[in-house]
């Protein structure tokens, strides 16, 4: 058979479609999961990357998930420096405990994320604990971008579109974790900041510059969701996204031998509530 | 008709004003929640509710559902995105999770609102407080007991409104609940603008200022303004 004139492909036979599509193995793309975890071509540094179970680069506008075990650190990064991680976290032993955004700031008394902070359920527990930031300029007031939101400012807000909503796309990272709607409670972002002035009125920080990264602790075995967009209140007109780095490796939750475990009351009460909840359920 | 007149009673120390309806219009629906109970209604669309704070500095947790769908629900996020400022006032269009309107505020008599304080919870409690206080009340009970009404659970709660609650944020990101800036008979007015269910807890909270400490009644009216020309009698 000759290649056919429009694509230059042979593919009128199962057994030459077969050998196209086989010939695309080893292609790379600029976003992309990298199976198994420790062929990344970006290994953290001082991670063995034996270690790593979970390296991917998330396309601008795009989406990923992954259930962590117990005691994993995931690491995001924002390479360019216009990567906004809008982070939905839900215990993977009952979904409907999940992060819950009043408590996440009401509890330590600190409206704005940052090393030390726990992203808590609202179960009194602690889902995970950012335990490194290069970044500062974080988020969790605004969520992230609606449908109608999108359409108001961009456009097309369908997932698969060319200005995905936030919430199209954790939508379908949901899904695939058979959750819906009604799981989908206020997001965290990361990388792109927001301040509350003395009137209330959101103050834009934006990006701390390219090479930023955050580091969450799973405390507990952890559905994570991410959708990679622009923060709804970034002031470009244009939508502006930049590729997300996602690397996770095994380490150890947080325990009473570490200076955060009792940085405060309310945190060490918290975690006392999860080490309670592992070790009744067998995790620890 | 006694329930659109304000009445002012004492009961101890604790002056109470019932209030009346924040805007005009023939009254629907007249309800008083008692201290530390959960309320709620569905709201036709154009139809206003009054809250009353009868006792003053009373935090009134409040989520708002649509109606026909209750997986489309009110959204602090997108609430606050969309108009730029973290506190609730007058003119606030309260929004569900896809960017629409559920409901407006059009008459507030508090400076300011709170949508950040989330609710408080016998799980938070211990966080927030101690384990002594995990026998206590709290408003997630009352909302996963009125929610169960309607045929909804843990998962259709989300972050809420609370109503005559004062969490101011300061410059470095501090936030907390702090004395209350309502007072007896203050009120807020929301109109529906689809038909919607609103769930109330009367928060029973006794461990810090949201409710100054001493839980007290609310009044809720709703009102359905005539067709303009109509006099409300």
């Amino acid at each position: 058979m000759s290649p056919a004139p429009t694509t230059g492909r042979d593919t009128a036979s199962v057994l030459a479609a077969r050998a196209d599509a086989r010939a695309q193995e080893g292609l790379r793309s600029e976003w992309m999961p990298h199976v198994p975890a420790r062929e990344t071509p970006h290994p953290p540094a001082g991670v063995d990357p034996a270690r790593l179970t979970w390296a991917e680069t998330v396309a601008p506008g795009g989406y990923t998930h992954k259930v962590l075990a117990r005691g994993t650190r995931l690491r995001l990064e924002d390479v360019t420096g216009d990567a906004c991680a809008h982070v939905l976290v839900f215990s993977a032993l009952e979904p409907w405990e999940r992060l819950n955004v009043a408590d996440t700031q009401k509890i330590p008394w600190q409206a704005y994320l940052g090393a030390g902070h726990p992203l808590l359920s609202g179960e009194g527990r602690v889902l995970a604990t950012v335990v490194a930031d290069t970044s500062g300029h974080h988020d969790a007031f605004c969520g992230t971008s609606s449908d109608a939101w999108v359409r108001a400012r961009h456009g097309d807000p369908s997932p698969q579109g060319p200005t995905p909503s936030g919430r199209s796309l954790l939508t379908l990272a949901a899904a695939k974790h058979g959750l819906g709607p009604r799981d989908l409670a206020p997001s965290v972002s990361f990388f792109q900041g927001v301040r509350v002035e003395a009137d209330g009125g959101f103050r834009w920080l934006g990006s701390a510059g390219p090479g930023a990264s955050v580091d969450l602790l799973a405390e507990l075995p952890l559905v994570v969701l991410v959708a990679n967009v622009p923060h709804p209140l970034d002031p470009r007109p244009e939508y502006v996204v930049g590729p997300l780095r996602v690397h996770a490796w095994r380490e150890r939750p947080t325990s009473p031998a570490d200076q955060r475990f009792s940085a405060s009351p309310e945190l060490r009460r918290a975690y006392l509530n999860t080490l309670d909840h592992a070790e009744a359920r067998g995790l620890a | 008709m006694s329930s659109t007149t304000s009445t002012t009673t004492t009961t101890g120390t604790s002056r109470l004003d019932w209030g009346s309806p924040l805007v005009a219009g023939d009254v629907v629906l007249d309800e008083r929640v008692a201290p530390r109970a959960p309320w709620s209604a569905v709201v036709a669309a154009g139809d206003v509710l009054t809250i009353v704070d009868v006792g003053g500095n009373q935090s009134a947790d409040c989520l708002v559902f649509a109606a026909h769908d209750t997986s489309e629900r009110y959204s602090v996020p997108d609430t606050l995105a969309w108009q730029g400022n973290a506190y609730v006032r007058q003119g606030t269009v309260l929004r569900s999770g896809l960017g629409n309107p559920l409901m407006t505020v059009v008459g507030n008599e508090v400076e300011r609102q709170d949508t950040i304080g989330g609710a408080c919870g016998k799980e938070s409690n211990t966080l927030r407080y101690g384990h002594h206080t995990a026998f206590q009340h709290g408003c997630r009970e009352n909302f996963l007991a009125e929610a169960a009404r309607h045929g909804l659970g843990a998962r259709d709660l989300v972050s809420n409104l609370n109503w005559f609650m004062n969490v101011p944020v300061e410059a470095d990101g501090s936030l907390g609940i702090v004395d209350g800036i309502s007072g007896p008979g203050k009120r807020v007015a929301v109109r529906a603008e689809i038909d919607v269910l609103v769930v109330v807890s009367n928060c029973p909270q006794v461990n810090n200022p949201c409710n100054a400490f001493d839980p007290s009644p609310l009044r809720m009216l709703v009102t359905r303004p005539r067709p303009s020309g109509e006099e409300v009698a």
